[in-house]
């Protein structure tokens, strides 16, 4: 990969935030590269900064929250540099669009979802009048939502979940964004809703070239969108590396335990597999590997000294000492072992 | 099959809601039965009245129709004092949202307690104090806690509260609403188990309401899928998941992401279109047991093709 290819760099991001005079570290040194094109999936429990991670690149921290070191790259800007909304406003929205979680809370009551999206096209496309009325009508259209005439008239609470779901993507992409950061954005929807909405992401990325940036803490749900998985925990990137890398050869033991806990892979009769412990107090520093204190096969000196990227390949590294030569051999747990084989349910 | 015993018994339920000259009807005659020490799963999406269901047999909502019968004694509909406190105290239920089903103002003791003061059980303050913390502990959360407020508690401590709150009322009975459906995955194994433990121990019954069917099947012993409001096709969880015959259950089935990357993309996605069945006034579908155990909603044709599929 040639560098014209990176379209968003985070290097050595260090992000931190006050809360009642402590202070926390959220994002502890993470460096990730974003490919043009791509669809990235970030992967990680809640609390573990995978959301604050992408909303530093839209400058949408929390007021407590400053980037503290480390640059981001857009376009051969280093947006920690900016400072007023104002340069802020050529990015967000323009360059990287976002689609939040809850459609239920994301879209406003109070407007017609067609006035919404015409909010959108007005301030990002360079149209007025009736032909930025038609443009958010075909957004509607593109998005899956049959009589879009009808339903641009129409109030977020005439639609059901998926429905608006699938408006605050219209919303987003006619911002004609580069980036389409996608925050949990089936979480609250049903399995059915979810592969569909999931789809239309996918498609609209085809057909827009979008880069598409998936949050989720869920692995079982990225395995059908995204190209590179990135692990994240406690504030850090534990390992990255393409889709197949990531769930057929996992190298560190937090990659293991997300895959192990899935309830697709569970079997009747026995318990699930559970991570054991919490995950550590980002107010404290941080000493060694963080998932060490719950990885009942931790090192030594897990507990004593952070352990570098090592490379799997040149497109999957991970953070984790087993990957040195002096480690001792430690297989991922069995049942991980033979995802592809045990992939697909029968359909009739 | 003959020697398990019904816990409870539902009939021809019917729901509506709405005024009398416009009903919109939720639960349109579904009829299934629970044994005492299952799990069943109850799946279908949202919309689907799975809930309503849930919220009937608990006399929440009011039935239009049908009957619910739990321990041989009917239980909707009118009922008399003593049958309304039966129910409430031996069934209980865990609901979806542990940031929204905890009274925020309420410390944990109270939230826990609250079934206790509810029956005016007549219990000294010790002894109540005393099934408090045996509720938490059986949660695996400390008794200290509940001096503390819920917003103190993570999502996964949360749901454990909202399990520590049915189980006081000594429940045999619990229906479970999507209880993570709003957790991370690695906190639903969590839950999850100690839902089956408690199950172990207590000899509970449950009615697993969910969406995902990859979660009901690793927790249930038989499941019915749900579409609209009638029941569509119910087995035993392993036999709907080897041979799924209705579409719907297919097309479910079908929704559930796999950690495998090759195989998702390979997958074809189906969706339910109710208009295939193309049924007619000649032939009705109906609710039908294809093989042991093993019902689904379809006229006569399709049940010959779905007996056949299943090679009889």
């Amino acid at each position: 990969m040639t560098n014209d290819n990176i379209i968003l760099s985070f290097q050595d991001l260090d992000i931190r935030f006050t809360l009642r005079g402590q202070v926390l570290n959220a994002i502890r040194s993470v460096s990730l590269d974003v490919y043009r094109g791509e669809s990235l999936a970030i992967v990680g429990e809640s609390g573990s900064g995978k959301s604050v991670f992408t909303k530093s690149a839209m400058g949408l921290l929390d007021a407590n929250g400053v980037i503290a070191g480390g640059h981001i790259w857009y376009g051969g800007r280093d947006l920690t540099t900016f400072t007023r909304e104002k340069e802020w406003l050529t990015i967000r929205g323009k360059e990287i669009a976002m689609v939040m979680q809850d459609p239920m809370t994301s879209l406003n009551p109070l407007k017609t979802v067609g006035d919404q999206i015409l909010e959108a096209v007005l301030l990002h496309q360079d149209l007025r009048g009736e032909a930025a009325k038609k443009a958010a009508v075909q957004a509607l259209a593109a998005v899956g939502i049959d009589d879009p005439e009808r339903r641009y008239k129409q109030y977020p609470h005439e639609f059901s979940g998926g429905m608006r779901q699938r408006v605050v993507i219209a919303a987003a992409v006619a911002c004609r964004p580069k980036i389409l950061i996608c925050d949990e954005p089936t979480t609250a929807l049903d399995v059915t809703i979810q592969a569909q909405i999931l789809d239309l992401i996918k498609a609209l990325q085809k057909k827009l070239d979008l880069t598409t940036i998936y949050i989720t803490h869920d692995l079982g749900v990225v395995a059908n969108v995204a190209d590179r998985i990135a692990v994240m925990y406690a504030g850090d990137i534990v390992e990255v590396g393409r889709c197949e890398e990531v769930f057929y050869d996992p190298k560190h033991p937090y990659t293991w335990a997300l895959l192990s806990s899935l309830p697709q892979l569970g079997v009747k009769g026995q318990d699930l597999y559970s991570i054991q412990g919490t995950p550590p107090n980002l107010f404290h520093e941080v000493l060694g590997d963080a998932f060490a204190p719950r990885n009942p096969q931790a090192l030594n000196i897990d507990f004593v000294e952070r352990p570098p990227f090592f490379e799997v390949s040149p497109t999957h590294k991970a953070r984790t000492w087993l990957l040195d030569p002096r480690a001792p051999k430690v297989e991922p747990p069995e049942h991980i072992r033979h995802l592809r084989q045990k992939g697909g349910y029968p359909h009739g | 099959m003959a020697e398990r015993e019904k816990l409870l018994e539902v009939k021809d339920l019917k729901v509506t809601f709405g005024s009398k000259r416009h009903p919109f009807t939720a639960v349109d005659g579904v009829s299934f039965d629970i044994y005492r020490g299952e799990t069943f799963g109850l799946v279908g999406e949202s919309g689907s009245g799975k809930t309503t269901i849930g919220r009937a047999i608990i006399r929440v909502n009011p039935v239009a129709g049908g009957t619910v019968t739990y321990n041989g004694q009917v239980i909707s509909g009118k009922v008399s004092r003593a049958v309304d406190r039966q129910v409430i105290e031996q069934i209980q239920m865990i609901f979806q949202d542990p940031m929204a089903s905890l009274n925020e103002r309420a410390k944990v003791d109270y939230i826990v307690s609250e079934g206790l003061y509810n029956l005016h059980s007549h219990l000294s303050e010790s002894e109540r104090q005393e099934k408090v913390s045996r509720a938490l502990s059986a949660v695996g959360l400390l008794p200290e806690f509940a001096s503390r407020f819920p917003h103190e508690f993570s999502g996964g401590q949360r749901q454990r509260i909202g399990i520590a709150r049915s189980l006081i009322m000594d429940p045999q009975f619990i229906i479970a609403d999507e209880p993570i459906s709003a957790l991370d995955v690695s906190i639903r194994a969590q839950v999850l188990n100690l839902m089956s433990k408690l199950q172990k121990e207590r000899g509970l019954t449950y009615l697993f309401i969910a969406h995902d069917l990859s979660v009901v099947r690793f927790i249930s012993d038989r499941i019915g899928v749900i579409y609209r409001g009638k029941l569509m096709e119910l087995a035993e969880s392993e036999q709907l998941f080897a041979h799924p015959l209705h579409p719907y259950t297919k097309a479910l089935l079908s929704a559930i992401p796999m950690p495998d990357p090759v195989g998702e993309r390979e997958k074809k996605l189906l969706v339910y279109d109710p208009a295939c069945h193309g049924y007619t006034e000649q032939d009705p579908p109906q609710w039908a047991e294809v093989e042991p155990g093993h019902f689904v909603w379809a006229d006569r044709r399709e049940l010959d093709k779905y007996r056949k599929a299943l090679g009889q």
